[in-house]
């Protein structure tokens, strides 16, 4: 059991859910302070999610709902993860998703394209992106999260204006792609049937977890990996043996913006979702990213878990009950749990710490009582 | 109570996770005389000064003053007991006068203005009392390190403090000004003040210390009388076996010009001057050539502007007849350079990557470990990391997985020390290759560079250590003030003759033949 403990796998998952189960308590007690009431049930309905429907066939359509927003939300945490082994915190992620979102729309509605060069426009203008934080980042060295949050409101704006030309006439949002871009829209592959003829399921779901394994590929068994990784860990290091750490940071900071990037037209080629020209905040998708890489314990495949899980209490919270809670409370209670999902790293290392003062007394209890056996140790150690 | 103690250390047991760093130690400190304390890195000295400072609590044992048991529980205690130090790097205000420095934390004041003319007074009154020659407005960045080691010793006397301890005092300074710490240390002590001495220079404690107590991995070894011991005896109780002293190595054979530096200039990080200027030197084949110098005189912003790490402003560096003045780094290390770095913390190892991964730090891209589709070929990098595991006897916790963080600075070093060796380069540049480590493993180390040596190939090594640069090397340039001042033989010359040099003092016009 000790020793299964100490493995960095078991510890990441141990730790993810310790986070998981804070977030659901710290939530209940607020959903306590605000009507004591409703909390349990709010709480329930929060982890149902779809399970709120009886019919299975309602449960089902639902289930893919999440799952269509899932694939942005996946894509959006690899880009933070793939930075951060390059030691980078891209909190730009947000402001890439909206750029691969915006050039995604732009190009269906404005230009006609077909799906497939709307994906490569979104990766180009998400890598763009993430090449402006990386260029300054490795030639300046300006702090990536000042230049990446400064630039997902460039992002933000950029997309408001640009998509205003082809909104709805009566209402702030886009028009849709379903009606007006048909050619853009994603193929389903056939996969909308599985879930109950949920139109929005399209290939987003399948490449999103495709692209994880290729991370996870990527990262642990190639020497671009090993170049990235060892830049991350040691900037110097990297240096001094000869890598190009420079080139690596901009060349990571360009993958992570391609992911992102991707990300959102992943989500607005489903027309699940249409873009709002007036918003004023920029999407929680990439910000929700950070908390799913690092629930995810850092590792490709277990982001692809820790993003849904994270999609599932998002969506979960729309069906907490209104009549008894203000309508921000489903976000409160989502975010609440998200927030405590970013402590992972805590939490891993408060369980180290305490693994390693058992030992310490377990070391001091075995010295005082059993002198020959480290006398007969001392001695191997001089021969050795 | 037979003898008078200033202060005593009983008993001290302080464990860490996994270790135990004191075990059972007890000093005692006599009033007025020099103490030394005397163990390898690693022995235990930092953490039973750190206890003695309050900086961590001991879980068994107790500490004495004047015969009473004294609780410690932070510096502020400390300094009340009138416990002061000198550390190994000072605590100085750069851009402070000395006088400011001195009464920094203590400042003479009414109604919150200063009054320094009293502070003044006291601090030359001190200054003459134990001939400690300073300039009280001078900065901190114009003077030497000498006086900058006087302004430490003079903010400890400021502040009446009875009981001083240097760390490793002399590590920064040439030999004449080694001999004044030396001169001011026995001053000190006849005064009444009470001395304690770290270090692991055998022949300073030979020459200051009355006492001297040794440590070895964490436990007491015993205290002598200076008067009654022998070197050899000293250095045997601090390692446990015997040590020689001498690296033996036959003469060298100069072959074929493997390196030609020409008038090279590098800009420094720190000021806007250059901290390397004009230098040209050969490093031929066969030979070690060895830069000496007293740390901060240009030596590694020389290294970084050879190795790649930092631009040249102007002049050219020729490998094996090729120009790499310009080359990035990894085109000059496949060009036959190989870098034991400095800091192998900063730049030798990517500390949590395991063993193995930083076993071939510089050669993964080579296709025995990488596949043309980029793919890494783990299975080679286990064999490789095995032999060099084995050659080079890097001793690890787990072997080629062990995280580089785990092991012991001795170890890491062995590690980059076989990285760069196996690669064969035809010239090995070795900076500080021995820093910090113990006796035995710089033994080791000084094999290593020999061989290295003997099969042919050229050696440019950087040291700060006098022992280190009379023993290995084959020819001697000094550095002083990012040039070179002069070229010596250490067959024939001496550690007086090399301080001079290394102070600045004396200089000869050096060609770079």
């Amino acid at each position: 059991m000790k020793n299964l403990l100490k493995k960095d796998g078991v510890q990441s998952f141990v730790a993810s859910l310790i986070c998981i189960l804070l977030g659901l308590l710290i939530g209940y007690i607020v959903l306590l302070f605000i009507n004591p009431t409703g909390a349990g049930a709010a709480i329930l309905e929060v982890l149902k999610n779809f399970f709120h429907y009886s019919k299975p066939s309602l449960q089902l359509k639902n289930f893919g709902n999440t799952l269509v927003k899932t694939a942005p939300l996946l894509m959006c945490s690899l880009s933070v993860l793939f930075c951060y082994k390059v030691g980078l915190f891209n909190i730009g992620a947000a402001g890439q998703y909206v750029a691969g979102a915006c050039a995604g729309i732009y190009c269906a509605l404005k230009l006609g394209w077909g799906w497939l060069p709307c994906l490569i426009a979104a990766v180009v203008c998400g890598a763009v992106f993430g090449v402006a934080v990386g260029l300054l980042k490795a030639y300046r060295n300006v702090n990536e999260v000042i230049s990446g949050i400064m630039l997902n409101w460039i992002g933000l704006y950029l997309a408001n204006m640009l998509l205003s030309g082809v909104k709805e006439v009566a209402s702030p949002y886009t028009l849709h792609i379903k009606t007006e871009a048909a050619k853009a829209l994603l193929p389903s592959l056939g996969l909308d049937k599985l879930f109950n003829g949920n139109q929005y399921i399209t290939l987003a779901i399948p490449l999103s977890v495709l692209l994880a394994v290729a991370i996870s590929v990527i990262l642990n068994k190639t020497k671009f990996g090993y170049e990235l990784k060892a830049t991350g860990l040691n900037r110097n290091a990297a240096k001094y043996c000869g890598m190009a750490e420079k080139r690596n940071i901009i060349v990571s900071l360009a993958i992570g913006g391609a992911l992102a990037g991707l990300g959102g037209a992943l989500l607005y080629l489903t027309d699940y979702e249409q873009w709002l020209c007036t918003g004023s905040s920029v999407p929680g998708m990439g910000f929700n990213g950070i908390a799913a890489a690092f629930l995810g314990g850092l590792n490709p495949i277990g982001t692809i878990f820790s993003s849904y899980f994270i999609q599932h209490i998002t969506s979960g919270g729309a069906f907490v009950d209104k009549t008894m809670y203000c309508s921000q409370i489903s976000d409160l209670i989502s975010s609440i749990i998200i927030y405590l999902c970013g402590f992972v790293l805590f939490i891993k290392y408060a369980m180290n710490k305490v693994i390693a003062s058992r030992e310490n007394k377990a070391a001091a209890a075995v010295k005082s009582d059993d002198v020959p056996a480290k006398d007969a140790d001392e001695t191997k150690g001089g021969e050795a | 109570m037979a003898e008078n103690y200033a202060i005593e250390m009983l008993h001290i047991t302080k464990r860490f996770a996994g270790i135990v760093a004191n075990d059972d130690i007890t000093l005692q400190l006599k009033k007025g005389e020099i103490h030394a304390l005397l163990g390898e890195n690693g022995a235990g000295k930092s953490t039973l000064m750190s206890v003695l400072f309050g900086l961590y609590h001991a879980e068994e044992g107790e500490i004495r003053k004047d015969g009473k048991t004294v609780e410690i529980r932070d510096p502020n205690d400390a300094n009340d007991l009138g416990i002061g130090m000198v550390h190994q790097h000072f605590k100085l205000v750069e851009c402070f006068t000395v006088l400011d420095n001195i009464i920094m934390g203590v400042e003479p004041n009414k109604f919150g203005f200063l009054q320094k003319k009293d502070a003044r007074q006291k601090v030359l009154a001190l200054s003459e009392k134990y001939g400690l020659k300073v300039d009280p407005d001078a900065l901190i960045e114009d003077i030497t390190v000498g006086m900058q080691q006087r302004t430490e010793i003079l903010k400890m006397l400021y502040r009446d403090n009875e009981i001083l301890i240097f760390d490793e005092p002399t590590a920064v300074l040439t030999p004449q000004e080694i001999e004044e710490l030396m001169h001011i240390m026995k001053n000190l002590a006849a005064e009444g003040k009470s001395i304690l001495f770290i270090s692991h220079k055998l022949n300073e404690i030979m020459e200051v210390a009355d006492r001297c107590t040794v440590l070895r991995k964490g436990k007491y070894i015993g205290t002598v009388n200076v008067k009654d011991t022998t070197m050899e005896e000293l250095s045997a109780m601090m390692v446990g076996r015997n040590v020689s002293f001498h690296v033996e190595k036959a003469p060298a054979k100069p072959g074929e010009v493997l390196l030609d530096v020409s008038h090279v200039t590098v800009a420094s990080k720190a000021h806007k001057n250059n901290a390397v200027k004009d230098v040209s030197l050969k490093v031929r084949a066969g030979e070690v050539v060895c830069i000496a110098g007293i740390d901060g005189n240009g030596q590694s912003e020389f290294i970084h502007g050879l190795t790649g790490l930092e631009p040249l402003v102007s002049g050219s560096i020729t490998l094996l007849g090729k120009d790499i003045s310009h080359l990035p780094i990894r085109k000059r290390n496949v060009s036959g350079m190989g870098h034991i770095p400095e800091d192998r913390h900063k730049h030798g190892l990517v500390l949590d990557y395991s063993l193995e991964n930083n076993l071939v730090l510089e050669r993964y891209f080579e296709p025995e470990f990488t596949s043309k589709a980029g793919f890494l070929k783990k299975k080679n990098i286990r064999a490789y990391a095995e032999t060099l595991i084995d050659r080079y006897d890097v001793r690890s916790g787990q072997g080629p997985v062990t995280p580089a963080r785990s092991m012991s600075g001795g170890n890491q070093q062995k590690a980059i020390i076989a990285r760069e060796i196996d690669r064969n380069p035809r010239l090995l540049v070795a900076v500080q290759p021995t820093r910090g480590l113990d006796v035995g493993a710089i033994e080791n180390i000084h094999k290593r560079i020999i061989d290295h040596r003997d099969a042919g190939n050229g050696v440019l090594l950087v040291s700060l250590e006098l022992d280190e640069v009379m023993d290995v090397s084959d020819r001697i340039l000094v550095m002083y003030e990012g040039e070179i001042v002069g070229e010596l033989d250490p067959k024939q010359t001496t550690v007086e003759e090399l301080g001079l040099y290394m102070a600045g003092a004396k200089r000869d016009e050096v060609s770079a033949e």
